[in-house]
């Protein structure tokens, strides 16, 4: 069987090897040599989704299993079931888009472009390789890896503030990997232990004693809240968003982000089933004060960055809430709104990144009437706000939705508080969207440049999928009932005995 | 009736090896009288001897079947424990030995011409003008590293003492001998021998009071006696206290740390490499000796030294080395920190530390001596051109990535390494330690390891920022030189490729640490 999740992992790593060791007259093509390697890994990608085997969606396929550290139990371990597919699909997606995205910075710059590209294709080998590992170790080692990429993105590239940025995303991040880390040691001695003490398949299940569990789950939950932003630990995000590259950014929400989310039900719900289930209340509290307070933060931003990534922190909140209702709807809910919420909010990112390159300013009171001037951007940004403020008829409805009525019946107050939230979205988007687009020209917009060629082929993919999964969602569904079913069946199955 | 004692000259061969080795060097000293033949030679002869000794341990370490072999009753063993820090310290040894050995473009090496003349005096005008050169450090080099490879193989209090003394004595002139602010140099090597010299009566009034408890100085008959006498431990802990004071002075941990940024700040650089990397080795072998064979009774009495002395340390070490300025000073600060992580592994007493801390050290000292040689590339340069001392000014590194990325690159992966960054050695290394502490129970000291880890990993990074992420003024770029010497260039690469492949595929290194973790006697 062809090794197609470890090729997707190293062959961007190649790829960014190339960039670097390309000799002085190459260099002008850098840019060509990464989107190359990208499309290369999405047609790999595409490959895959027509041999996975969607009647057996919820196990592990492509598996490859090697023995890496034996002294320490960790394999090199890859596979991925429906669920994990569909966050690989989704980095395999966006990493080529915002490639395309970035094409005009520092086209004269060939160096700064091959080191930008080059930690872009870094970046992706870890994303696949996080999604993809079903070894705790790896995908601690990988998780932890991934920070250096992300922290030159942020601290090489981008405005002023960003060695700052930099810094605090970094210290927030390794602190959460470090308290992790703890855990990770731990579950060695406490569970099975041996040469392959670290495959999810051997502690999925396992009994470590009540405490021990919870004293775990505690340390990698407290990452992934970190990861995923939940408030009150997500201030890093709002700073790194006004100050990285919105290329960077939209990678960052829309893919990284979700390894907090994805941690928490691949590793969280499936090695820690009670204690998942013992948190769950607080945790959804955590939830739905991140609904509504993201929401509120994002109406009071000026900054249009900001502004996109305090929604952010509301929407994960909603899908934190999806994953500890434990509801078969309200997982598999979560799960299709962390592929929704990637189309749709790195859709977000990279329009309002069009927007500012073309005027400078990232504040919301710079703009006004652009509809005139730029009819094309404005119906574009018009449905991408449409769609993070879940209408229906785009795919990020059908997973709130599923996600509301889900868990609905097990976290009644819950659900109500954080349907306000939903409400909020419409007033942040809207006010936004006719602060910046209705009413009258400002003056030194008259001349605003139209949405290019290369930027329409940016955003109207990601549309073109929203839309097709807002009126057909089983296409996407169906990857991810099975494995929703079989981890929901799990937490449920524990506790009742 | 004198009984001649029975040595086993072949299980004792490393050691046998780099001291003769030493004792040549000194005759090459007083017959060759052409520095450049004799540099070359005492270069040639160290690494001989070190290379021999590292093959010949190798070779023992395949012939062993089991613990070990006693190399004379009741002083030195060699068991697999001693034979992986032999090895460690021959390594040490041979890429401190070719960084003393490397000089600058301009033909400059690191240490004084004479070292016996004041600074500022006719004498060292004279010495510079007649091109005098100091060789010495060779042999000094090597009884340094005999020393410590008795230092980790001893069983017997008196005799680590000795051993101690053995090793610390070369140190101490060699920190003195900087070419470049040798008062400077001065301070530190004084401040280093004052308090070298309390730590040694502190421990040998250890010593005393456990001789006095146990009526015998070899750890094996301390156990037995403590064993003995479980009821009155009135001698046996503050003596095994005042002995684990003394160690913990050349580990360099707090409160005991106070020579080591000076003199790691004064030192020529070389030597720093190596004083860095190879005592701290030392130091924790034998800790871990002790407290696995002669102190593990004490686990209850002596745990708390360990966990505050550990929590202090980190904390420390951490915080200080935020607000420093000068990059030797701030690795040096840092290395107080990894006494810290080091001290982690010790906690709950858990067999595992007989492996966790010699890999731990393996990965610590690889990335410190190429740390440390990347900063003698790094140089001054004044307005006329002449290339001056090491640029170590935190701010003189701005933009390193710029000029020379792969000497830039490998300070990074360095400094991740410390940093504890995943697929860097520095990470499995901390992983092992903070499993041989969890497994001994000592989990909180380990939230605290995580937590300093974190605040560390700001200043590692700092460096990195500087080097990659900041533009500098023309004007400044000239000020700044990237010196190169092929010595030193290969062992940044040695080094470099060490931490990468240590942190990447560690299997076969992780394997041997856990064959190290036997003790020949003890447990």
């Amino acid at each position: 069987m062809f090794p197609f999740l470890t090729v997707l992992v190293l062959l961007p790593l190649a790829g960014a090897a190339l960039l670097r060791a390309l000799p002085e007259g190459a260099r002008s093509r850098v840019r060509e040599i990464a989107l190359g390697v990208t499309l290369l890994e999405l047609a790999l990608g595409i490959v895959m989704l027509t041999q996975f085997d969607l009647s057996d969606a919820a196990t592990q396929q492509f598996t490859e299993t090697y023995s890496w550290i034996p002294q320490i139990g960790a394999s090199w371990a890859l596979g991925v079931n429906g669920f994990g597919l569909s966050m690989v699909a989704l980095s395999l997606i966006l990493t080529p888009l915002v490639i395309l995205a970035e094409w005009r910075r520092d086209a004269e710059d060939h160096h700064r472009a091959a080191r930008y590209l080059a930690l872009i294709l870094v970046l992706q080998a870890f994303m696949v390789g996080i999604f993809a590992a079903r070894d705790v170790f790896l995908f601690y080692v990988m998780f932890e890896a991934m920070l250096i990429p992300l922290y030159f993105l942020i601290g090489g590239f981008g405005g002023e503030q960003r060695r700052y940025a930099a810094v605090k995303f970094l210290l927030y991040s390794l602190v959460g990997g470090l308290i992790m880390l703890v855990a990770v040691v731990a579950l060695y001695f406490v569970g099975p232990g041996g040469e392959q003490a670290y495959l999810i398949d051997n502690l999925a299940g396992y009994d470590f004693g009540t405490t021990a569990e919870r004293l775990m789950f505690l340390g990698f939950f407290l990452a992934f809240a970190i990861k995923a932003p939940m408030v009150p630990v997500h201030t890093w995000l709002p700073t790194v968003a006004e100050t990285a590259r919105p290329g960077t950014t939209a990678l960052l929400v829309a893919v990284l982000d979700k390894i907090g989310t994805f941690g928490m039900i691949t590793l969280g719900m499936v090695i820690f089933p009670q204690a998942s289930k013992w948190a769950a209340p607080v945790i959804i509290v955590f939830a739905v004060i991140s609904v509504i307070y993201g929401a509120v933060a994002a109406i009071g931003q000026t900054d249009m960055l900001r502004l996109v990534s305090f929604t952010s922190v509301s929407h994960f909140g909603i899908m934190v809430l999806g994953i500890y209702a434990f509801q078969q709807t309200s997982v598999e809910g979560a799960a299709f709104y962390m592929f929704n919420h990637g189309l749709s909010t790195g859709a977000l990112f990279l329009v309002v990144g069009f927007l500012i390159e073309r005027n400078g300013s990232p504040h919301v009171s710079a703009y006004g009437g652009l509809q005139k001037v730029v009819p094309v951007m404005a119906g574009t940004f018009l449905v991408i706000g449409l769609s993070a403020l879940a209408l229906p008829g785009l795919s990020p409805f059908v997973s709130e939705i599923m996600v509301l009525v889900g868990s609905f019946g097990v976290a009644n107050a819950a659900v109500v508080v954080a349907a306000l939230g939903v409400i909020l979205a419409a007033l942040y988007v809207l006010l936004t969207y006719q602060k910046v687009f209705t009413g009258p020209t400002k003056e030194g917009l008259e001349k605003t440049r139209e949405l290019g060629i290369r930027e329409r082929f940016v955003l109207w993919p990601l549309i073109g999928l929203m839309l097709l999964l807002g009126f057909l969602p089983s296409l996407a569904i169906d990857y991810l009932r099975d494995p929703a079913a079989a981890v929901v069946t799990t937490v449920n199955a524990e506790v009742s005995e | 009736m004198f009984t001649a004692p029975d040595i086993s000259y072949m299980a004792f061969a490393p050691l046998l090896i780099v001291l003769l080795a030493g004792a040549v060097g000194v005759l090459v000293e007083a017959i060759i009288r052409t520095p450049a033949t004799r540099r070359a030679v005492q270069l040639a002869l160290t690494l001989v001897a070190l290379l021999g000794a590292l093959v010949v341990s190798a070779v023992q370490w395949a012939s062993l079947t089991a613990a070990g072999n006693v190399a004379q009753t009741g002083f030195f063993v060699v068991d697999r424990q001693a034979l992986a820090w032999f090895c460690l310290l021959l390594v040490f040894g041979a890429l401190g030995a070719l960084l003393f050995a490397a000089r600058t473009r301009a033909g400059e090496e690191s240490f004084t011409s004479l070292g016996a003349a004041t600074p500022g005096s006719p004498e060292e005008a004279e010495a510079r003008r007649r091109g005098l050169e100091v060789t010495e450090v060779f042999p000094l080099l090597l009884f340094a590293v005999g020393g410590m490879m008795a230092f980790v193989s001893t069983t017997d209090f008196l005799a680590l003492f000795v051993a101690l003394e053995v090793f610390s004595l070369p140190l101490y002139i060699m920190v003195a001998l900087a070419r470049r602010k040798r008062l400077l140099s001065h301070e530190g090597a004084l401040k280093y021998f004052l308090l070298g010299a309390f730590s040694s009566a502190i421990y040998l009034f250890g010593v005393a009071l456990l001789y006095g408890a146990a009526a015998s100085t070899s750890y094996g008959d301390v156990l037995t006696a403590v064993l003995a006498s479980p009821g009155d431990l009135a001698l046996f802990v503050p003596g095994a206290v005042l002995v684990i004071v003394g160690l913990l002075f050349k580990l360099g941990a707090v409160p005991f740390h106070t020579w080591s940024p000076d003199a790691y700040q004064a030192a020529p650089t070389p030597v720093t490499a190596f004083m860095a990397a190879a005592t701290k080795a030392a130091a924790a072998a034998a800790l871990l000796r002790i407290v696995f064979t002669a102190l593990y009774p004490l686990e209850w009495e002596l745990s708390w030294m360990i966990w505050t002395v550990a929590i202090v340390t980190m904390v420390v070490g951490t915080v200080v080395a935020l607000v420093q300025t000068d990059i030797k000073r701030m690795l040096a600060y840092s290395s107080v920190a990894h006494a810290g992580f080091i001290l982690v592994a010790f906690a709950g007493f858990s067999a595992q530390a007989l492996s966790a801390v010699p890999f731990y050290m393996l990965t610590y000292g690889l990335a410190t001596i190429g740390a440390f040689a990347v900063i003698t590339q790094v140089r001054e340069k004044a307005e006329d051109g002449t290339v001056g001392g090491e640029a170590t000014r935190l701010g003189q590194w701005a933009g390193l990535g710029r000029r020379d990325p792969m000497l830039a690159g490998a300070m990074a992966l360095f400094l991740l390494s410390f940093a504890g960054i995943p697929l860097t050695a520095g990470f499995i290394g901390k992983f092992q330690a903070f499993a041989a502490a969890i497994d001994g129970g000592g989990w909180p000291l380990v939230l605290v390891a995580v937590v300093a880890s974190a605040a560390a990993a700001f200043f590692y990074v700092r460096l990195i920022v500087l080097m990659f992420l900041t533009d500098v003024p023309e004007d400044q770029q000239a000020l700044v030189e990237v010196d190169y010497h092929p010595y030193t260039r290969v062992v940044i690469w040695i080094t470099a490729a060490a931490v990468l492949i240590l942190g990447v595929l560690p299997a076969g290194a992780l394997s041997i640490a856990s064959d190290a973790g036997v003790l020949l006697i003890g447990l």
